[in-house]
């Protein structure tokens, strides 16, 4: 994937740099004081935030008007709202870490960098997808970017993300797992039994909590008897943040200190990204549970790609005809990858019979 | 009048153990809560502790004593006032130290617990030739081994190969195994490969699933293969999709192994055979060994194998002891059934514990001189439909024997095979002898009932082949 003006993968073992507005860490004994200074980015690194977080959106609006089209089937969970989450942890984070998501998967996909085109084409079932076509929107993998999928199950993969942590434990190969989970998630059992197996074995994964407000329908007040997620792992002595989700700068300096302190051998880290979806659960969810006035307050007001461009142009960082460039190419790659998509045959009948085992074993 | 200090069952399926120390001597005065000695068998040590109060008027059974059977009378106890002039008074239908499956009359016992694969019948003469597994060198040699030391040696070998083999599961390691199968693997190879979980299934086992995805080769033990509901969703969501879902890209090559099937008097929700469930699912290999030879065979080549396996032991089985190949890696090939006896008259097809009721009954029915050709499945799936088919050609008879459920058991697959594959060399319909169609009772004479059994077997023959 060609990404912009950007080659900054900062501090990526460092420890986070000093600010930390918005967020407050909490648990496993644990207090900070919250912090007034706002890490600042780089003109290389806001203008790497601006082109994934945008990349992302246009990838999912398309994905969204491929399937109003019927091009794409079944389940298709966009992540439009949450983009600053996962590209900012990305920023954070090692390229030999591995990672591990829910169903709504693309845009970890993309952040890691792996080909829009293969990620499209698995939307549409075809056989240049990611995984030929067989498994489509929310099993995803690469195991060349070190990308666990794309789960379908609610919860479980962070169970398995736990036991890639535990893989890389195992090995001493000094990689963490970022272990991606919703609020709705958060409340499976299994994500305790691996919180409790992370710590007693300081297992090096980082919990990363996109709390989106909404499980499907179910708003998170009406879910969770302790809404502060950051907390769910004060029982098991994991220390926990509550970051602002939707500020790409926050999230990549609390993921800094998270993945810093995961690599280092103390153990877990959960931080509750506080972020929110502009669409609904899924393609098929028409979001009746919220209003639009809450829908269009956060895109007005905290929309995390337009904070970026906002302060790109306030610091001088790029023209706005220079953003409009940067767009321009990402919707040509967009497209590319539609077309591709498009165009890229279904897989062959055989396809039916093939990787149910490893054969010759 | 004095009581009887019967030696108690550590287990519901032990039968006899060994007397190891005697803590009490002759005289002395014991109170209730007061150990008075200590009991062994292959899987634990216990220490006895005295019921009443009294004075140990005579100890019956010398410490060191092997092969002491459950509720017999190890020494006896004389109430305060009696001498030991009493103690001809007393009988062994007094107080029962251990109430329980292990009081139960021993003919039940026998009906239980598993037999060991006998080759001669009464009076030395052999009535049934077990055939040589042709996976084997002709001139093999074997040695008598337990199915727990077959298991444990298979892992320890793997683990000994490949450091990207590890066990997990609870009480794995410093306990040596719920089961004793893990006896001495922690001290072996330490606790970074021999792992004690939590009691929390679900995680565990995903926490094994990822590590396999990333590429180790976990071993997780189900202490039973009951509590794996608790994580049936990552064995098949998670371990059995995976390759699928990602076009080839990511394997799971795990074990999932632990006791399988219906226990001793141990109940509905511990007494259970899941081999049709996990059956089901493409994506899992399936093995349900009933030898020894086979459970050290099969688990080497699931352990090396780079698909989930599922493998499914029996807990009543660790204990029995088979001939063993002795050979420096002994691995048997994963969807080959056994055909343990050849014959012309009717194919008996059965795996694991049903292996035992098929055995017994193919050993009475040579004896009358029925000529039965018995399969062992072994592995589940891949399911070895050639050689059911051909036997099926040759005898035009087939029973199927399971310890699970009937609808939607193995049995009731290999019949639709059969029919589908072989029906123009029918003489007869397929029968299907099963577990009774109910959860497991606890009752010991309804436990026995729920049961398959060699009658119900030898009967089944007798309708297919037209005998009654």
């Amino acid at each position: 994937m060609a990404r912009a003006a950007s080659s900054a993968k900062s501090a990526s073992r460092g420890k986070g740099g000093g600010a930390r507005a918005g967020s407050r860490s909490k648990g496993g004994g644990k207090t900070a004081a919250a912090r007034p200074n706002i890490p600042d980015f780089t003109r290389d690194e806001e203008l790497r935030a601006y082109h994934d977080m945008l990349l992302i959106r246009r990838f999912e609006e398309k994905a969204g008007q491929m399937y109003g089209m019927g091009l794409i089937g079944g389940f298709c969970h966009l992540y439009i709202g949450q983009e600053a989450v996962v590209t900012g942890v990305t920023m954070a984070a090692d390229p030999a870490d591995a990672s591990i998501t829910s169903y709504r998967d693309h845009g970890h996909m993309l952040a890691v960098g792996i080909d829009p085109k293969g990620v499209m084409a698995e939307l549409t079932g075809r056989r240049d997808g990611l995984s030929k076509g067989k498994g489509g929107s929310m099993h995803m993998f690469s195991l060349e970017k070190r990308f666990y999928g794309g789960n379908g199950i609610v919860g479980a993969q962070v169970s398995l993300g736990t036991g890639i942590a535990f893989a890389a434990r195992y090995r001493g190969d000094d990689t963490v797992t970022l272990t991606y989970f919703g609020d709705g998630a958060s409340n499976q059992g299994q994500v305790y039994e691996s919180f409790n197996m992370a710590k007693l074995w300081n297992l090096p994964v980082v919990y990363i909590i996109e709390n989106n407000k909404y499980a499907m329908g179910t708003s998170l007040e009406r879910s969770s008897a302790q809404t502060d997620l950051s907390q769910r792992g004060a029982s098991f002595n994991i220390p926990g943040e509550q970051v602002d989700g939707m500020d790409v700068r926050h999230v990549r300096d609390a993921a800094q200190r998270a993945i810093a302190h995961a690599r280092s051998g103390k153990g877990p880290y959960i931080l509750e990204m506080l972020t929110y979806r502009y669409r609904g659960h899924s393609m098929s969810d028409p979001a009746k549970y919220r209003s639009k006035d809450e829908v269009q307050s956060m895109r007005s007001e905290h929309d995390p790609i337009e904070q970026v461009k906002a302060r790109i142009l306030k610091n001088g960082f790029a023209s706005d005809a220079e953003l409009k460039e940067i767009e321009k190419q990402i919707r040509a790659q967009v497209t590319e990858a539609a077309d591709f998509a498009s165009v890229s045959p279904e897989p062959d009948p055989s396809e039916l019979w093939t990787d149910v085992v490893v054969e010759g074993a | 009048m004095p009581t009887d200090i019967l030696m108690p069952a550590l287990s519901p399926t032990m039968e006899e153990g060994t007397l190891a120390k005697w803590l009490v001597r002759e005289g002395d005065k014991v109170a209730p809560g007061d150990v008075i000695c200590e009991i062994e068998t292959d899987k634990a040590t216990m220490e006895v502790e005295a019921v009443d109060e009294g004075t140990i008027g005579k100890i019956v059974v010398d410490a060191g004593s092997e092969n002491v059977a459950v509720n017999s009378t190890i020494a006896i106890l004389l109430e305060e006032g009696e001498d030991p002039s009493s103690i001809g008074e007393t009988t062994s239908a007094h107080a029962s130290p251990a109430p329980g499956p292990s009081a139960a009359p021993v003919d039940e016992q026998a009906a239980v617990a598993p037999a060991a694969p006998v080759t001669e019948g009464p009076g030395g003469a052999p009535v049934m030739e077990v055939a040589q597994d042709p996976d084997l060198p002709e001139d093999v040699e074997f040695v008598d081994m337990s199915v727990r030391q077959a298991l444990n040696e298979a892992m320890s070998e793997e683990m000994r190969a490949d450091p990207d083999v590890f066990l997990m599961g609870e009480e794995v390691a410093q306990y040596q195994g719920a089961y004793k199968v893990s006896q001495g693997m922690l001290e072996e190879f330490g606790d970074k490969r021999v792992l004690d979980t939590p009691i929390t299934e679900h995680g565990f086992t995903g926490i094994g699933v990822g590590a396999a995805f990333a590429g180790l080769k976990p071993i997780v033990e189900f202490m039973t293969f009951n509590f794996a509901m608790q994580a049936i969703d990552q064995i098949i969501n998670s371990a059995a999709k995976q390759l699928y879902m990602s076009g080839g890209q990511v394997a799971a090559p795990i074990v999932f192994r632990g006791a399988n099937g219906p226990a001793s008097r141990v109940a509905a929700q511990h007494s259970q055979d899941f081999t049709a469930w996990y059956s089901h699912v493409p994506g899992l290999t399936v093995i349900a060994p009933y030898s020894a030879a086979d459970a050290k065979g099969l688990l080497k080549a699931a352990i090396r194998s780079p698909n989930p396996v599922v493998f499914l032991e029996n807990e009543l089985l660790y204990g029995v002891s088979f001939p063993v190949p002795r050979m420096d890696d002994f691995v048997l090939p994963i969807g080959r059934a056994r055909i343990v006896r050849p014959g012309r008259d009717v194919t008996i097809v059965s795996f694991s514990m049903g292996m035992k009721y098929a055995t017994e009954a193919t050993e009475r029915l040579v004896a009358e001189g029925v000529d039965v050709e018995l399969i062992d499945l072994r592995t589940i799936r891949p399911m070895d439909s050639a050689t059911i088919v051909e036997s099926v050609k040759k005898t035009g008879r087939c029973v199927v024997v399971e310890e699970g459920w009937p609808q939607g058991s193995v049995g009731s697959e290999v019949s639709a095979r059969i029919m589908e594959q072989a029906f123009d060399y029918l003489d007869a319909p397929v029968m299907r002898i099963t577990g009774k169609d109910v959860p497991m009772p606890y009752a010991a004479n309804l436990e026995k009932l729920a049961l398959p059994n060699a009658d119900e077997v030898i009967a089944a023959v007798n309708a297919v082949t037209y005998r009654t």
